[in-house]
């Protein structure tokens, strides 16, 4: 027993220290040359232009959702007017931010450690090194980068989709005034909550494209091992984003409140 | 300082004489958690002669070559590529030792994502700054020489196990380096198909003067490659005809067996040799 968890210590400690290390391997990649321009390029459209649908959708039923309860709870204090409030500051600081890292999660946290893992039991990634190439530099830097800039960029459009969809619900179901709905929002939020909710975003990118590519790096066993990696990113990769949403909320209301 | 520059100096001299030692393992020891693969492996090769390692699967004859490259890095001994102590040189020289050593992974490992161009180029394009037209042409030629110029637009997905393999030559060539390094470049291949590889390593070998490791459980292409050599008649056409006994002796057979090295010799004398895990390995 005792054995067992100390092997078990033992895995997790050696399992941060490559993290680490990936992380600022990664670091120092972005800023030193040898850059791979079209990499990055192409991540940058993979991961910002290709997960704008699920974005757009979950933005959208959320913000709905939320302006549905929302109404019911406010109700009970005769408040209805006020719900554009209360969805804009939820989805700016809270929603918004979550609920689209957790979709990057499980489209793009998924599809790199699919990508690099099956790239691992090909010797994909021993031919890079063989002929070259610094697979961190290579795969690792562009997207991560891509990870912590579209994160914030998909983050907006959700929080304003998700506004829209508050709108809808609002205006045709709580019959709360459209004039009345978004002179609420405009007054009833801070520059803090703004900061908050685009801070955020750009540390759920790094999370979860750090530990997608540091799980994918890591694959062994052959395709099924391709299967648990791409399972074990997504489930890694969510944990990660909401305890970190805890740890960067504390942050933020310490600094900022 | 000037005494290292010296030193190198001739030890750049003395890989360039015929002869000259561009491999070396010395007591090469690698053990995966508690399994041993290598327990002492030791062998040279010369330069412009063929090593062919023979083993079962499982006997470590990719990870030696793996060592070779400075994919693994072995626990113990000394492993010299072009003069170059490669146990003990970071990722970032060990760039330098790679730019002359073309590796030809056991399943191809051609970058799935890329066109048959892109993999072949792939070092010339991404790690080099040739002029793109000068990169282009030496793709074509790499491709020609291999006889697949016409699969040039196509994805590795869309070829036949023969045609990626020779791909992973042709991308391990494209570079021109002066060792070569092939994982069962021909196993699973027909024997028609097992030859064009075969040929394709005996004409780098003989026409570029290439150093050879090639790692094989098949016995019948080891064999061929040992007992084969290429020449360029006067209308310029190759031929690969019966390599002379002299040519022959510089083909090296060594077998791997439970991390050690059980047999050293050339094709003849494993031909001939009594040694009964051997001999159940030759029939
Ligand atoms: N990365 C690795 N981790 C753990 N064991 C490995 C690894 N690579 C190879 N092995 C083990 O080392 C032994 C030798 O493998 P390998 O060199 O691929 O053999 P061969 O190429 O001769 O078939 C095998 O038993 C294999 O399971
Ligand atoms: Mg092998």
């Amino acid at each position: 027993m005792l054995s067992l968890i100390e092997r078990w210590l033992k895995a997790s400690a050696h399992e941060t220290q490559e993290y680490v290390y990936l992380t600022s391997a990664a670091f120092y990649g972005v800023f030193t040359r040898p850059f791979y321009r079209h990499d990055i390029v192409e991540q940058f459209d993979q991961i910002g232009a290709g997960s704008l649908t699920v974005v757009l959708l979950a933005g959208l039923f959320t913000g709905a959702a939320l302006a549905s309860q929302s109404g019911l709870t406010l109700d009970q204090f005769g408040a209805r007017p006020v719900v554009g409030r209360l969805v804009s500051a939820s989805m700016i600081k809270e929603l918004g931010p979550v609920l689209t890292a957790l979709m990057l999660t499980g489209r793009i946290g998924s599809g790199i450690a699919a990508e690099i893992g099956s790239m691992v039991v090909t010797d994909q990634i021993n031919a890079l090194r063989a002929l070259g190439t610094d697979p961190v530099r290579k795969l690792v830097v562009p997207r991560v980068l891509a990870g912590i800039f579209m994160a914030p960029v998909l983050t907006v459009i959700a929080d304003f989709i998700g506004i829209l969809g508050g709108w809808v619900i609002a205006r045709f179901q709580l019959q709360v005034n459209s004039g009345l709905y978004w002179s609420s929002i405009t007054k009833g939020l801070y520059i803090q909550d703004v900061w908050m909710g685009l801070s955020k975003p750009f540390v759920f990118g790094f999370v979860i494209a750090t530990i997608a590519c540091h799980v994918g790096l890591r694959t062994t066993g052959g395709t099924a091992g391709v299967g648990k990696a791409t399972t074990l990113s997504v489930v890694a990769g969510s944990v990660a984003v909401i305890a970190s949403d805890f740890f960067v909320t504390q942050i933020l209301i310490a600094l900022m409140y | 300082m000037v005494q290292g520059s010296i030193e190198t100096q001739t030890a750049r001299q003395i890989l360039r004489e015929p002869g000259a030692p561009v491999v070396v393992f010395d007591h090469v020891q690698l053990a995966f958690d508690d399994k041993v693969v290598l327990r002492d492996v030791s062998f040279t090769l010369i330069k412009g002669h063929t090593k062919v390692i023979l083993g079962a699967s499982g006997s470590g004859k990719s990870t030696a070559l793996k060592i070779v490259v400075g994919l693994l890095k072995a626990d113990a001994g000394i492993v010299w590529v072009n003069g170059q102590r490669v146990d003990q040189l970071t990722e970032k020289g060990l760039m330098d030792v790679r730019d002359d050593l073309g590796m030809i992974f056991q399943e191809g490992a051609l970058f799935d994502s890329l066109t048959v161009r892109e993999n072949v180029g792939y070092k010339l394009y991404e790690e080099t700054a040739l002029p793109l037209a000068d990169i282009d042409r030496r793709v074509e030629e790499v491709l020609g020489f291999i006889g697949l110029a016409e699969h040039i637009g196509k994805m590795p997905s869309e070829l036949s196990g023969g045609q990626r393999r020779r791909v992973a030559i042709a991308r391990a060539m494209a570079f021109k380096p002066s060792i070569m390094l092939y994982d069962e470049a021909t196993t699973g291949l027909d024997p028609i198909t097992a030859t064009t590889v075969d040929d394709e390593m005996i004409k780098l070998r003989d026409l570029e003067n290439v150093s050879s490791i090639i790692v094989t459980h098949q016995l019948r292409d080891a064999f061929y490659v040992a007992e084969h050599m290429a020449m360029r008649q006067g209308n310029g056409e190759v031929h690969v005809v019966r390599a002379t006994r002299e040519k022959e002796r510089e083909a090296e057979f060594i077998m791997l067996q439970d991390g050690l090295i059980i047999f050293e010799g050339d094709a003849d004398a494993l031909r001939t040799s009594a040694d009964p895990y051997i001999r159940s390995f030759l029939s």
